[in-house]
């Protein structure tokens, strides 16, 4: 059953990856990367590795996604109208069946040539806040505090060149 | 965990970053350049004073062996710090002068540093991603620091694009290196080494993810627009301080990680390197706007570095962390120099046509100028020849012929480009009388200091030789035998 999951959420990664670029809806695509994001996670619940689902729906699919919409909505707001005029369901649907029966296929031909990994129990014990926290704070201390520097350049950088006026004249166009 | 000792062998970095969140909140606080910059200078100054010493202390690891100090990590730092600090010196009056000096552009600066610092000597693939990034998304923002011009704009996004691009190669390969071998840590790495398909297509995304970051051809069609939109003491940083970290670390990964004998890449390398000097050298020729050329003649020089790491050997290595040293010097100056010039009012003086006559106007920067483009043509006084001639005798030792020739062959093509702003600056008359602002004296002074290093590593250049190839042939035993 964890083996048919697994084949599952892994197509439904791919195919939402795959929609994403190809959609032209600059919404839909948002949207897609939603549910790759969703997929993603539920990989991480299979590898038992909690901690990582929870943060990758928490920070992707959420904050990341929300801020993804609104930029996409203030650009063109076309694209919002077009959303829910052209949403089909039957399309959302036929998106689920096919990647049902994909993954089916799969998994079947997948069990049929043994080539279905198994989830190593050692992976269970790593995923936990607790797991997480520590190694964060021992073996990886140097680089988080590097990330940590890394942010703070990205706000200020942001911060500076959102904040400085353009200078009257500097243009050369 | 003896967290004195390992804040103490990364002491250089910690100082760096230090000073880049001290200058956010002096910037905040009240809008008081001068002290910033006194900041700044004194930071990496005694950053580079710190990691001078460490080259010649010992060797060892820190961090949970995320770091290494000592030996090549300490001249990569010496070196990316060396450069930040001309780099800075030479900023303050030009960005003043083109009306966009803000204090942020120091912490960015400090920042991008220690990302260097930590990537410079890092010993983990996760050290190398993070030191990557830190330094790439400081340099994103920097690049588009002129947002009023087209062309900085430009400069910002592509770079930004094309970065985000590559950093997904580096990320993949790293990912799939620990699929294949488990492990994280370089050396752990290169124990674990085998010919599978997971391992060599790991090695071979995360070396494309280091080609594209010190623009070897074919990834190299960012350099020229970025350098050109980038305000030039900044395109200085660029060229020599983020690129000298980013071959140090190269060096360290393949040197560390990949065993040659296991995934071969020397073949790959060796075609990169012809392709890169062959493109650099020839499309540099046609090019008018000197930080363009410039920008070629960069990648041109990228190409020489990799005939180096194709070598593979020890005495390959070692003249690479020379030649980096010596293209820091003399890089630095070029870009200082035009930007000295570009800085006046009146004509572009991005454009080599209008380099006319200068050489006799102001023949302090005239002669500076020249030193510096003969030190990169590779003239014997200067430190720019024994660069050269270290990596062709490697390449020679190795028993890469065909390389060595046409390293030979390219920079005597390169001849032509490098001699085409003095030929305008001596030898024609100015068509224009345009006034030439005199420069600071710190601005002055500096690039004397540059062109005098470049002199006096020229002619006294045994001794930092003799001290790379000493420590690099201790730490080649110790990788040997596995540590």
């Amino acid at each position: 059953m964890i083996t048919y999951i697994f084949v599952f959420l892994a197509v439904l990664a791919v195919a939402s990856a795959l929609a994403m670029v190809i959609s032209k809806n600059t919404v839909n695509s948002a949207l897609f990367l939603v549910l790759n994001m969703v997929s993603l996670a539920g990989l991480f619940l299979l590898l038992k590795a909690q901690f990582l689902a929870v943060i990758q729906i928490l920070v992707y699919a959420g904050a990341i996604m929300v801020l993804f919409l609104f930029v996409i909505m203030l650009l063109n707001v076309e694209d919002e109208e077009s959303l829910f005029s052209r949403f089909r369901v039957k399309y959302f649907v036929a998106f689920l069946v096919g990647i049902a029966v994909f993954s089916q296929l799969l998994y079947s031909i997948g069990s049929f040539s043994e080539m279905l990994p198994e989830v190593a129990p050692e992976m269970t014990e790593a995923g936990t806040v607790e797991a997480v926290g520590e190694v964060l704070y021992s073996q990886y201390l140097l680089p988080f505090h590097i990330i940590a520097l890394l942010l703070t350049a990205a706000v200020n950088g942001a911060l500076m060149i959102a904040q400085h006026k353009i200078k009257p004249g500097a243009s050369n166009d | 965990m003896d967290y004195l000792h390992d804040i103490n062998a990364f002491l250089p970095g910690v100082i760096v970053a230090l000073a880049g969140l001290v200058t956010i909140t002096i910037d905040a606080y009240k809008n008081d350049h001068g002290s910033i910059y006194g900041l700044t200078v004194f930071s990496l100054l005694a950053g580079l004073i710190l990691s001078v010493m460490d080259m010649f202390g010992p060797v060892g690891e820190a961090f949970t062996g995320m770091i290494t100090y000592g030996g090549v990590s300490a001249f990569g730092s010496s070196v990316v710090l060396f450069g930040a600090l001309f780099c800075v010196l030479i900023s303050r009056e030009y960005l003043s002068a083109i009306d966009h000096e803000y204090g942020e552009v120091y912490s960015l600066l400090l920042i991008a540093t220690a990302g260097m610092l930590g990537l410079v000597s890092a010993n983990n693939l996760i050290m190398i991603f993070i030191g990557i990034e830190t330094m790439s998304i400081c340099l994103y923002v920097l690049a588009g620091i002129i947002k009023g011009q087209k062309i900085g704009a430009e400069a910002s996004l592509k770079y930004f694009l094309l970065g985000a691009f590559s950093t997904g190669f580096l990320l993949y390969g790293m990912a799939l290196l620990y699929g294949a071998t488990g492990s994280l840590y370089l050396t752990e790495i290169a124990e674990g080494a085998s010919s599978d398909l997971l391992f060599i297509a790991g090695a071979a995304l995360l070396l494309v993810g280091f080609f594209f970051k010190v623009s070897a051809v074919p990834f190299h069609m960012w350099t020229p627009d970025v350098y050109q939109g980038t305000p030039t003491t900044i395109t200085a940083y660029m060229a020599t301080a983020s690129k000298s970290a980013a071959f140090v670390a190269l060096l360290i990964v393949l040197s560390k990680m990949i065993p040659a004998e296991t995934a071969n890449w020397a073949g790959v390398i060796e075609v990169i390197a012809i392709l890169t000097m062959v493109m650099g050298n020839l499309i540099a020729i046609v090019q008018d706007n000197i930080k363009r050329m410039l920008a070629y003649s960069s990648i041109a020089h990228a190409g020489y570095l990799l005939v180096g790491l194709a070598a593979g050997t020890p005495e390959g290595y070692s003249a690479v962390l020379f030649y980096l040293f010596a293209y820091t010097i003399m890089n630095i100056g070029a870009f200082g120099v035009v930007a000295y010039y570009e800085r006046q009012q009146g004509l572009d003086f991005t454009d080599i046509n209008n380099y006319v006559g200068l050489g006799f106007k102001k023949p302090l920067m005239g002669v500076l100028l020249s030193f510096f483009l003969f030190s990169l043509v590779g003239i014997p006084p200067f430190v720019g020849f024994v660069g050269k001639y270290l990596i062709f005798a490697a390449a020679i030792n190795a028993g890469y012929i065909a390389l060595a020739v046409i390293l030979a062959l390219a920079s005597a093509a390169s001849v032509y480009y490098y001699l085409r702003p003095m030929v305008y600056m001596y030898f024609k008359d100015p068509h224009k009388d345009v006034p030439l602002v005199r420069s600071g004296i710190v601005f002055r002074s500096t690039l004397v200091v540059l062109a005098a290093l470049t002199l006096y590593f020229g002619i006294a250049f045994g001794d930092l030789h003799n001290l790379l190839s000493s420590f690099y042939t201790a730490d080649w035993v110790t990788h040997l035998v596995g540590q």
